[in-house]
Formats: structure tokens, sequence, C-alpha cells
């Protein structure tokens, strides 16, 4: 069971109800639960779309899934008329790596996600929402799925919620492992029935989505953050965070730390207070070498590198990405050399294999690195590494070709030296391995 | 009441079923849930489980296979009654993922994909199940096991052997 941590520079907002039970429907109601919703309902029928957007504006809340598209903004693409029906979908299936902050609220505060998924649903004329959960988090699914039923028999969902006169239901839905179905369009795909393969954009999901209607589609924790928003209201919110990055995250701090855990951390927060304060250091003391800031799709980051804000921009600034707000830390012992090949690994069993150049490219990329781990690489594999990495750049349909590129490329600029002495280490006597072991290696 | 005459599930999966088609603006949509709901049930997607459930959702089998072999939750061949999942992605890695993959190869005397002989274990090395900030971490059936050491692991296995471990399903 996953622990829970605290730390005094910890601003709990998302994370104010973990730890006290209210995944029962009682509890979440005596915690200020299903008051959002009311709140927004109470504007009246012409004014609460609006306002629920305007508020969500105004908190700068941004997408936690890992684009951090302002969510407000989002909301306001959905068109207000539509012939075809309209659907709010929460993106549960965490699987980038380094990345466990869902797993947390699914949990805890599994309310909060279908009040969220409510006001979503209000604020684009939606009458349903699908909770998608990956497949692995089946005990979390039992949880959120006693939610939803208990929301259902105190009357908050279906017919008329909250004597508003509007009908809102929730449907919630298993994956079955693939990474590949975190990309939005993947995971209409995945809830339609099909395999996750990512649909051409334009159009975008805000105008064609599920069955074809406009979908709002979220990650559960941006849904989760909506019902907090809307109850202390957007400027409150915004202010917590910085500039153009409202509110607070919940960051993930993983590997080579003395207190791992999931810190909710307001926007803009230091990395170098985080890693060193908030999760209490390097572990045993050791010196730090590396750090992937925001899940394994990230560039790392080098320890002269990570007295750097945690927010999108200044996270984009730093030649990183916040994404998903899972923080890796590497200290001195890690070979990069490994690390890289773990990581090219997974995107290469996690492509879809639908666009050809992520297909081929994470193929090619974890074969030469695995070559190269095993002692039989040359130099000019670091530069057909990068050579392969840079020709995936923005040529796929979605972005697991850049999220697999990207930390690739960022290993070998920022260690090459690491890359060619490990080379040149490992030659003698070692066997170059054979296309056949190639092929069988890892999965 | 089920269309399906002589279903191969037991009575509450084929309810289960019959409502899970019913959740949806397009019955296909249950597909994914569906296999994995068979798969707790039988064991793995059997050729009987692809073609009632094609026939539960006017697919084609080829539509259900087509499906079923994009999701590596699901299997076409049988698991150990506990299959045991170790994510040696780059958080469990970092804090000894591969130290607890070698030990559970040696302990259970099988590979990755492999199955015990008397079909208590099923192995496989996963990618990551979300569980980073309390790694090394692994799940056996869909039950989470976390910041792992090696004589943990020893005591759920015993935990599983002696018929005690949670079935989450």
């Amino acid at each position: 069971m996953p622990t829970l941590v605290s730390h005094p520079d910890e601003v709990k907002v998302l994370s104010r109800r973990f730890g006290q039970g209210a995944a029962d429907i009682d509890k979440y109601l005596e915690l200020d639960g299903y008051k959002a919703v009311q709140k927004a309902i109470a504007q009246g029928p012409d004014n609460m779309a609006t306002w629920i957007i305007d508020t969500m504006k105004a908190s700068g809340l941004r997408g936690r899934g890992g684009a951090g598209f302002p969510t407000g903004l989002k909301w306001s693409f959905v068109p207000k008329q539509s012939e075809k029906p309209k659907y709010v979908l929460v993106n549960g299936d965490e699987s980038e790596p380094g990345t466990c902050k869902d797993h947390v609220i699914f949990l805890h505060d599994p309310h909060a996600v279908i009040e969220g998924t409510m006001i979503a649903g209000l604020a684009i004329g939606s009458k349903m929402g699908f909770i998608y959960l990956r497949g692995e988090y089946r005990y979390l699914l039992k949880i959120v799925e006693k939610a939803v039923a208990d929301a259902y028999s105190r009357g908050f969902l279906g017919k008329n919620i909250f004597g508003s006169g509007i009908d809102f239901d929730i449907v919630t839905q298993t994956g079955a492992g693939a990474y590949e179905v975190g990309e939005e369009s993947a995971l209409m795909e995945s809830l339609e029935g099909k395999r996750g393969v990512p649909r051409i954009k334009p159009p975008f999901p805000a105008v064609v989505g599920l069955y074809g209607g406009p979908t709002v589609i979220n990650n559960a924790e941006t849904i989760a953050s909506a019902p907090h928003i809307l109850l202390m209201g957007g400027e409150e919110y915004a202010k917590i965070g910085s500039e153009r990055n409202g509110g607070t995250r919940l960051f993930g701090i993983s590997g080579h730390v003395e207190r791992p855990g999931v810190y909710e951390l307001p926007m803009g927060y230091n990395l170098k207070k985080a890693i060193y304060d908030v999760a209490g250091g390097i572990k045993d003391g050791k010196k730090l070498k590396a750090v992937v800031p925001g899940g394994s799709s990230c560039p790392v980051l080098l320890p002269e590198e990570i007295d750097v804000g945690l927010d999108f921009d200044q996270m984009g600034k730093a030649g990183t990405m916040l994404g998903s707000g899972g923080i890796v830390v590497l200290d001195e012992t890690v070979s990069i050399v490994e690390f890289a090949l773990r990581t090219i690994a997974f995107y290469q069993h996690e492509s879809c294999g639908w666009c050809i150049p992520c297909r081929e490219g994470t193929d090619w990329i974890k074969k030469t690195l695995t070559r190269v781990y095993n002692g039989g690489g040359n130099k000019k594999d670091v530069a057909n590494v990068q050579y392969l990495a840079e020709n995936m750049m923005g040529r796929t349909f979605c972005p697991l070709g850049d999220a697999a590129a990207m930390p690739t490329l960022g290993f070998v600029k920022k260690f090459r030296k690491e890359f060619e002495d490990y080379i040149e280490g490992h030659k003698a006597g070692t066997p170059i391995i054979t296309v056949e072991q190639l092929v069988g290696a890892g999965h | 009441m089920s269309t399906i005459t002589n279903s191969i599930f037991t009575p509450a999966t084929a309810a289960r079923f019959d409502h899970l088609v019913t959740l949806y603006p397009v019955k296909r949509s249950a597909l994914v849930p569906m296999l994995l709901y068979a798969q707790d049930e039988v064991g793995y997607v059997s050729d009987a489980v692809v073609t009632e459930i094609a026939q539960r959702l006017d697919l084609l089998e080829l539509d259900v296979r087509n499906v079923l072999s994009y999701y590596s939750m699901l299997r076409t061949k049988p698991a150990g009654k506990y299959n045991v999942q170790v994510c040696t992605n780059i958080s469990c890695m970092l804090r000894g993922g591969y130290e607890i993959l070698d030990h559970c190869k040696a302990k259970l005397g099988i590979g990755h994909k492999e199955v015990t002989k008397d079909g208590t274990f099923s192995l496989e090395e996963v990618e990551c199940i979300g569980a980073c900030c309390w790694a090394p971490a692994m799940q056996v059936n869909y039950d989470f096991h976390d910041n792992l050491t090696t004589i943990k692991v020893d005591e759920i296995f015993d935990t599983y052997r002696a018929g005690q471990g949670k079935d989450v399903k």
C-alpha cells in the first residue's frame, strides 16, 4: 500500500483529504465534498457553464497529464451546439515511468475525480463521463466503482443531479496494459473497443472525439483539481502557483532519494529544494548524477541545471519538460548507458507500431544501445543513435515518438563522453551480440 | 437476459457481461474490459472466450483477436495461478528492481513469461506499474507489493503458496 508522506513546504489543496478516509462518501461530504458542483449549479442554468469556464481560466490550471494545456481554454473549445452527444473522458491510464500521482488520488480521494468529471460535464454541456483507469489499477478501479455506485445511490449522479434538471452519468472503464493508450486519441480508440492507436489531428477531440462527438479529455489530477478551484475561487488558486502556472501539483519523487513519495508542491517550487529538502536529499549520502524531471520522456538534467522552478515555462526554458511531475533522481553509481537503454527499451515495447519513424526508430535505438551495452559498440553508434532520435522528432501521429527521442537525445548529448568511454572500456574480449540475440533481447 | 444460450462463463460473469454492454453508447466499448474479466475467470483468453465475446458484441472473431493482440495484459496461454509481475522500469531499476527479478527467477526456477511446473506461479518482467515512489514493486495478479526486499519477496511467495494471498479481482 502506498505510504503517505508529508513535508512542511507542501501546500495541500488536492491532497487535503488524503489519509482521511475520503473514499467513503460520508467522509467526503464532511470534508466539503460535492459542494463545488452544487456551487456551480447555483449559478443558474444560463450562467453555470460560463462561470465554471471563467473560474477555471482564472485559476491558471494547466493540464497535469504532461502537455500543460490551459484547462479552462480547453473546455471553452467545445462547441455549445452539437448534433452528437458530448463526452467527458478522464484519463487515468497513468503509465509514464516515474509517475504514480493518480494512483494516490484514486486511492484516497476518488469522489474528487467524480465531482470534477461532473463539473467538466456541466461546463461543456455533456451528459456522460468516462473514467478510464489502466488495467493494472484493478484495486483502484474497485474503489472508484464503489464511489460511483455510492454517488448514484445518493442521487448525486443519474437523473436531475442536485435538482438542476440536468442528467449526468459516469461509466468506469479499465484498460489492459498499453502505455500508448495514455495518449488522448488512442485512449478514445481503446474506449471504443479498438487497438489503442492514435488518430490524426485535426480534428481535435473537442470537436470530433469519442464516438464522433465533442469530447473533453483531461488527466485525472486535472479533473480532481476542478472542485477545489471552484470552491476556493480561480484567482485564489492561481496565487498559489507561479506566473501562468496556477496552483499546486502532485510531484512524485522517486529513485535515489531518502524520502521518495508523492508531495503536493506549489507550481514553480524549486527542483533542487524538492530533491534536497522535501525528499531528504540523495540516498545514503551519495552524489547526484542526473535528474529526469517529469517522467521518463523528459530530457535529463545535470546537477548544475536543477536550480530551476517546477512549472511548465521554467522547465521548458531549462531545455526539458515538467511532464507528468514524476521526478526520477539518479545518484553517481548509475550507468547512463544502462539507464538510456532501459528507457528506450520501454518505448520500443510500448510503440504501437502505427507510425514507422517511431516503430523503427525505437527498435533501432534499442538494438544499437543493446550492442553498446554488451560491449560491441563503436564510436559511430553514439552519432547513429542521435541521428535516429533526431529523425523521429515531430514525425509521428502522436507524441510517443518524441517521448522516446527526447530523453535519448538528452542522454547522448549530455553524457556523450560517458558513452564513448564505455564503448572504449568494454571493447576487449567482449563478444558482439548477434542479431538473433538482439531480436530476443528484453521482452 | 443474455442472448447467449450456453455461455462458457459462470452465471455471475455472464450476467456482468450482459450488463456491461448496456453501459456504452456503442456495444463494442465493452470489448477490452470483457476480455480482461474473461481472462480473470478462465485464466487466459482461450479460443472459446474469443468466440463468445465476438458473439456477444456482434464482432468478427478477427476483430476480437486484433484487439486482443494489442494489450500486454491479455494472454492467449495460461499463466500460473499467481502471476508475479516484477517492474524493472527506471524508478524500480534504481532501487533494485532487477535484483528482485533475478531473485524471483532463482526462487521460482522460471524465467520471463514461464510457469512453474505445479502451475502455482508464473513470472513476468513488466513495464512501469505506477508504484514508482514505493519502488521496487511488483504485482501478484492484481495485488500490489511495494518497497520490496528479497526477504519480503520470499514471505510474499510463502503467503500465496499457503493460499493466504489476497486475490484482487
